[in-house]
């Protein structure tokens, strides 16, 4: 083979979405069949989408599979605590408002450890994005239960199933304050890339719930295929009903999803409530604040 | 630099310690602080909340305070100087984040003005029990520095310190009041705003590209930047290599890890800052901290009158510890006496460095109220007889 074909060979078709990672940090270390990657697709294909200025966008993540998330970003990127990407994030959005903050991270680190932080963040309508990956489990850790487990599946810390009722995501960030709220799996790539990008456009705390598989250890520990099964499944049991009412949201083990954009109001961020607060309370003597 | 002259309330005051800490940390250039309220700590996040709007600065009062200490280090990297304000039981919910800053290495301030523990202990009254928390209560090795006034005019000329301490080396730096300072109402004379010395954050100035935001130079203490500036910087509290990156390996443990101890054992000459009142020739010294350090003056006077050689050595920074200059001393008196409110935790590094070479007491105090100035006497008199 000459030099100049070897040249023709290497420069293959490139993924669209290969300026918007660290490639020199692949390949990263999710498991085959995992939903995260697919996630992250949806997240650079949405932020291609938003036509944001990149360098003002940060993504902060805390522990876990989906935690690592923040590190295969090529933006400036934050892996933080167990728990507080988001009020880390709530310091870098007051701390600097021309920001676009994005918290990306799982469903045990922002409900469970985190799920303070969370309800807090969405009363105040900080403006920032929060896509949480709901995989069902700690994977990092092994397959523990988590907030989000459903009756009956089992986990590592639940072998003979779970009976604690799990949350259901998008009613509690819709009752907490959050001014955008949506829920899809990694089967609806359109759908989640759409919402991704309309919550990084919306003002205020912005919610997109992801349900993805956990081959490793949700499927196998509940015989549920691998995560092309998973795909199928979610395929098969998804409902899309947009502006459905939170309050019917709850997920069971194993039956029908309900998916869409359930939630998209106007409601002054945090800081602009702030400004205005103070406008009207000391007049001239108060510049608005800008960081 | 100087201060920016926007935040500094030039003149004389009688005010608080805690007050005070918070007006020297507005002259130094803080314009951001998360807190949760925590008695005694909570009057200065009640000043801040008062002066920040009208200066540009934000305060948040938090959920919690695992919340307010890594709050504060998000502002740090959108550029802002940042603390968070606490008390003994906050302080232990922050110490998760308190290894954080230093892993990553983020200039920020933590105040603990201590009060009587453990637990919920004494809400209301002092104690000096959190100073072996404050260097190591987060897991792993690191090292940070701990400041620790003794009256409201220190705990404004020390947060300024501690601000400036924070920039210069990238560390977290404490500033471990208590109850005492934090309560007690002096005179504080804040300067000119020109008069008032700022280390700026040390930004990189170099060109962009080859960037690594974890190069250290010669100091052992790397430039830093900010989110925003195109940089597509990455920090994780992970063991990193000098990109940010993590790297699961013993080598680059062993190189993180220990430049982030060394960066401050290394420049601990240039950090260490004691007060010495006739020690040159002293046969005791009294070795002491905070609201201790005045406590022990009627008790050092007796000493005097009734002829005995004491010499007072009072810590301003208790990390890094003067080891130094205990141990030069070890060699030329009888003992130290080492007036403290707990059971004996800085008198753990006196001992350390004195290596038998001298005697050592301690004067222990439980903590609910200062010591019997009589108590430390009789250590003085009694370390002397042996």
């Amino acid at each position: 083979m000459t030099e100049e074909t070897m040249d023709t060979d290497i420069s293959m078709p490139t993924n669209t979405v290969e300026d918007f990672l660290r490639m020199e940090r692949l390949p990263h270390i999710w498991c085959p069949g995992c939903g995260i990657g697919t996630t992250v697709n949806c997240f650079a294909h949405a932020l291609e989408a938003s036509g944001l200025d990149l360098k003002k966008v940060a993504v902060v993540s805390g522990i876990g599979c989906t935690g690592r998330v923040s590190g295969y970003m090529k933006l400036d990127s934050f892996h933080t605590t167990h728990g507080r990407a988001i009020p880390f994030a709530t310091g870098l959005k007051l701390a600097n408002p021309e920001l676009k903050v994005v918290v990306y991270s799982g469903d045990g680190d922002l409900t469970a450890i985190g799920g303070n932080h969370f309800i807090h963040a969405a009363r105040r309508n900080v403006d920032m994005t929060v896509i949480l990956l709901n995989n069902f489990i700690y994977g990092m850790t092994g397959g523990q239960v988590a907030p989000t487990t459903p009756i009956g599946a089992t986990a590592s810390t639940t072998p003979y199933g779970n009976f604690e009722e799990p949350f259901n995501l998008p009613y509690l960030a819709e009752s907490c304050g959050a001014v955008y709220v949506a829920r899809w799996t990694a089967f609806h790539v359109r759908h989640a890339t759409k919402s991704i990008k309309e919550a990084l456009l919306k003002k205020g705390f912005s919610f997109v719930e992801i349900m993805a598989p956990c081959p490793t250890l949700y499927s196998r520990r509940n015989r549920l295929g691998d995560g092309l099964d998973q795909m199928k499944f979610y395929r098969d049991n998804s409902e899309i009903l947009n502006g459905a009412d939170t309050k019917t949201l709850g997920l069971t083990f194993q039956g029908k999803i309900t998916v869409g954009k359930f939630v998209d109001k106007d409601k002054p961020t945090y800081l602009e409530a702030m400004n205005a607060f103070y406008a009207q309370k000391f007049g001239d003597k108060f510049s608005p604040y800008k960081g | 630099m100087k201060a920016d002259p926007k935040g500094v309330m030039t003149g004389a005051y009688f005010i608080d310690g805690d007050h005070a800490c918070a007006e020297g940390a507005i002259a130094a250039g803080c314009r951001f602080v998360a807190g949760y309220p925590i008695t005694p700590s909570t009057e200065v996040v009640e000043r801040m909340a008062e002066r920040f709007p009208l200066i540009g600065g934000m305060f948040i009062q938090m959920e919690d305070e695992i919340a307010s200490s890594i709050a504060i280090q998000g502002a740090v990297w959108a550029g802002k100087k940042a603390m968070t304000v606490t008390s003994g039981p906050g302080f232990s919910l922050m110490m998760e984040h308190l290894g954080l800053a230093a892993m990553t290495e983020t200039p920020c301030v933590f105040v603990d003005v201590q009060r009587a523990g453990p637990s919920t202990g004494l809400p209301t009254l002092p104690a000096q029990g959190d100073m072996m928390q404050a260097r190591w209560g987060s897991h792993g090795d690191y090292a940070i520095i701990a400041l620790c006034p003794n009256s409201p005019q220190e705990a404004f000329d020390l947060a300024i310190k501690a601000f400036n301490l924070a920039e210069q080396y990238r560390v977290p730096v404490l500033l471990m009041m208590d109850e005492c300072v934090g309560h007690m109402t002096e005179r504080v004379v804040i300067p000119p705003a020109d008069q008032i010395e700022i280390t700026p954050r040390r930004y990189w100035e170099g060109p962009q590209e080859g960037f690594l935001l974890f190069k250290a130079g010669k100091d052992l203490v790397p430039p830093i930047v900010k989110a925003g500036d195109g940089y597509n910087i990455h920090v994780t509290g992970l063991t990193h290599d000098e990109r940010g990156y993590p790297v699961m390996t013993p080598a680059a443990q062993e190189k993180l890890v220990r430049r982030l101890v060394d960066k401050i054992r290394k420049n601990a000459d240039a950090i260490v800052e004691y007060k010495e009142d006739q020690v040159e020739g002293a046969e005791i010294v009294v070795v002491s901290y905070g609201i201790t350090s005045r406590v022990a003056i009627p008790a050092l006077e007796q000493a005097r009158k009734e002829g005995m050689k004491v010499g007072h050595l009072r810590l301003i920074t208790a990390w890094p510890f003067p080891s130094k200059r205990i141990r030069e001393l070890s060699t030329k008196i009888q003992g130290f006496v080492v007036p403290e409110i707990n059971y004996g935790q800085m008198v753990r590094e006196v001992e350390r460095c004195v290596a038998g070479r001298s005697r050592v007491r301690l004067v222990p105090h439980g903590g609910g109220s200062v010591h019997d100035p009589k108590d430390i006497y009789a250590a003085i008199a009694g370390v002397r007889k042996g």
